[in-house]
């Protein structure tokens, strides 16, 4: 029973990482359409800012962590208006072609200027280690992912659907067309929007080295776990990815300890028997476009 | 695909620069002392990278420490990077024999990057030295290959040897699932079983595995005395950190495996869950040697790094080179070089080594090391030896 909670408690912090690191691309898949499949560069970015900040200036860790945020939000911002905003009207294969082309180059610029050797960032010791619970085992670092990312999920959804900024962004990604119409500074309100994914990718690539390891080849390595997350989610709300993230860090850690030979398998099965079930994802509109 | 252009033009420069040795060397009649090729091939980029880089630092020290001049020939490096994919291995393998004309190829990261090359070197009769890859059948391949490195046989049946010894019983093993994996796996399962142990619980991690937890839980789980551990040098780090974070250290699980998991290159940044950890292995750092001193101060000051295993399987592959050049005095073909090579025995950092005339694999003792730490840092402590072991993973005959 208490191995059963174990393995609940990791499958959440695993599941809850995931959410915060395709949340951005939730947000810039669903709401503006536009398939970036260099998500995961942004999150790389974050994770060595952070991995620079505290080995080499010697920054506590949780100083590190907004600013591996406001690093990875303003590349992202400098590059959706310099490259993204003209390829918003393409066709999605450009979109694909292009992004991948960045991952790429990504990966070859951190090696060349980091080198390819796994990067860990230095915990402070009371992130180190596990809690006994009434038996059971609780690490204390997946304990604060699980604080962190439940806290940024709520104020996620209270901003999109409570505050005016959440509102104009729903109006623009509508129609684009009569929300300028009506005054809405559509270009500026997708620049804003693509920098905060592009800064929640960051901060998840922070809080992720330690648990999935840096490298220049992160962005590779996770896009197709990023791509899971929002297609079995649906990109039509941020609670659709939300769920399938949990579901996904839940399946692939129980799946890894009960049937340990099938471990990989388990995540892909999900999904495919998730998309047969309910194509546009678990929460997704048919009508998306 | 960025990384290949940047691999095509750095072999572009390497040609230019080849190319500008060979119109200086036709135009000054002056040097006309001969000179013999080495073609080296290392994963220099990519995930592999730390191997190669180790090993090319290693021949560079070398090299500035004994000259580049052997029996009257000048000795000459052409260094290529293959990323450790072998189609890219065999290509240049290709290009260095036939445009090159080299006379030995040597390096290899990685197992299947040494297979891609042995029928090139099989058929153009050039001695290949492999520095890296530690596969048993690697040597098997070609009559021209001579291994410098390890092959994991030798690390993981002494330590199953040595867990039966230490009243070790039962063991939840920990493998990363690819060749030389299963490799470790299996000889360290048959030594072990065949000592009276029992393995309680086995476990293939995939090869780009991101998180160990389930598989960690699972093996606290199986309450086991040890965990048997192999997983490429580079995930060692985050294994341990895991393996911490998760607890074991202190439920008096302790970590056995082939020296791999405690690598001397990341061993330092590991932290003290590491402390304890018992693993056999070709090499230490820490190898209470007067030649190993001198070659970790003279790799540290080079280069401001720790030598690791690596490092020194480049170092010995260069010394048997040199040393086979002598022997023949100067001559360069193939089967020469070979014949030369084998049955070679001299004093390595590592201790004493000798390449094996029948199986051309190297000899060498095998160590079981603990981590300790000493002046601040970690280092994988010797304190029993097992002298002279032969690589068993050799197809019976």
């Amino acid at each position: 029973m208490t191995t059963l909670l174990t393995i609940l408690f990791d499958g959440v912090a695993y599941g809850m990482l995931l959410f915060v690191l395709a949340s951005g691309l939730a947000v810039t898949l669903g709401l503006m359409n536009f398939v970036n499949l260099a998500h995961g560069a942004f999150a790389m970015t974050g994770g060595y800012v952070c991995a620079v900040l505290v080995n080499q200036a010697g920054w506590p860790f949780f100083a590190a962590l907004p600013l591996a945020f406001v690093v990875s939000a303003i590349i992202g911002v400098v590059l959706e208006r310099a490259l993204y905003q003209h390829l918003y009207t393409r066709s999605h294969l450009d979109q694909v072609l292009f992004s991948i082309g960045l991952v790429f180059m990504s990966v070859a610029a951190v090696d060349y200027i980091m080198g390819s050797s796994r990067i860990f960032i230095k915990l402070p010791a009371a992130l180190e280690g596990q809690i006994d619970f009434f038996g059971i085992g609780i690490g204390r670092y997946r304990l604060m992912i699980i604080v962190i990312c439940g806290l940024l999920t709520a104020a996620l959804q209270l901003i999109l659907a409570r505050t005016r900024f959440g509102s104009r962004l729903r109006a623009a990604v509508d129609d684009p067309r009569a929300a300028s119409g009506l005054g809405i500074n559509v270009p500026q309100v997708f620049a804003f929007t693509f920098a905060f994914g592009c800064g929640l990718a960051g901060l998840g690539g922070a809080l992720s080295a330690e648990i999935l390891g840096l490298d220049p080849y992160f962005p590779l390595k996770f896009m197709i776990y990023f791509l899971i997350v929002v297609t079995v989610g649906g990109s039509s709300s941020i609670t659709g990815p939300f769920l399938a993230s949990l579901l996904l860090g839940i399946g692939d850690v129980a799946g890894k300890y009960y049937v340990p030979k099938m471990g990989p398998f388990v995540i892909y099965t999900i999904m495919i028997v998730i998309l047969i079930w309910r194509p546009n994802g678990l929460f997704g509109r048919s009508a998306t476009r | 695909m960025f990384v290949s252009k940047k691999l095509l033009s750095r072999t572009a420069a390497g040609m230019a620069a080849a190319g500008v040795l060979a119109l200086a060397a036709a135009l000054s009649p002056a040097s006309a002392q001969e000179s013999v090729k080495i073609g080296l091939i290392l994963p220099m980029t990519g995930g592999q990278a730390s191997t190669g880089k180790q090993i090319d630092n290693a021949i560079k020290l070398y090299m500035q420490q004994h000259g580049d001049t052997v029996a009257g020939k000048k000795i000459e490096v052409i260094l290529k990077d293959d990323a450790a994919l072998p189609d890219n291995t065999k290509r240049l393998a290709q290009e260095l024999i036939v445009n090159d004309k080299v006379n030995v190829i040597a390096g290899f990261g990685v197992t299947p990057a040494a297979l891609a090359a042995a029928p090139l070197a099989t058929q153009g009769k050039i001695p290949e030295v492999v520095m890296a890859a530690g596969t048993s059948i690697i040597t098997e391949r070609s009559p021209y290959i001579v291994r410098t490195s390890f092959t994991l046989a030798q690390s993981s049946t002494i330590i199953a040897d040595w867990a039966v010894k230490n009243g070790i019983k039962k063991v939840a093993t920990l493998t990363s699932d690819y060749a030389p994996g299963n490799d470790a796996l299996n000889f360290f399962k048959e030594h072990f079983t065949a000592g009276g142990g029992e393995i309680v619980e086995e476990v293939k991690v995939p090869l780009a595995n991101p998180d160990f937890a389930p598989f960690l839980q699972r093996m606290k789980d199986a309450k086991p005395d040890a965990m048997f551990v192999f997983v490429p040098a580079g995930q060692g780090g985050n294994f341990m950190k895991q393996y911490a974070e998760r607890g074991l250290d202190k439920s008096g699980i302790k970590v056995i495996g082939p020296g791999d998991v405690t690598d001397d290159d990341l061993l330092n940044n590991m932290g003290d869950a590491v402390l304890g950890t018992v693993t056999a292995h070709i090499y230490s750092a820490a190898h209470p040697s007067a030649m190993n001193k001198e070659f970790v101060a003279a790799y540290k000051k080079a280069f401001g790094s720790r030598p690791g295993f690596m490092a020194v399987s480049g170092y010995d592959g260069i010394n048997l080179i040199y040393e086979a050049l002598k022997k023949t005095g100067g001559k360069t073909e193939g089967d020469a070089l070979v014949e030369a090579m084998k049955g070679m025995k001299w004093e390595s950092p590592r201790g004493p080594i000798s390449i094996d005339p029948e199986t051309r694999d190297i000899v060498q003792n095998v160590y079981i090391r603990k981590v300790e730490k000493a002046d601040g840092e970690l280092y994988n402590v010797e304190f029993q030896t097992f002298e002279a072991v032969k690589d068993s993973g050799k197809t019976k005959k």
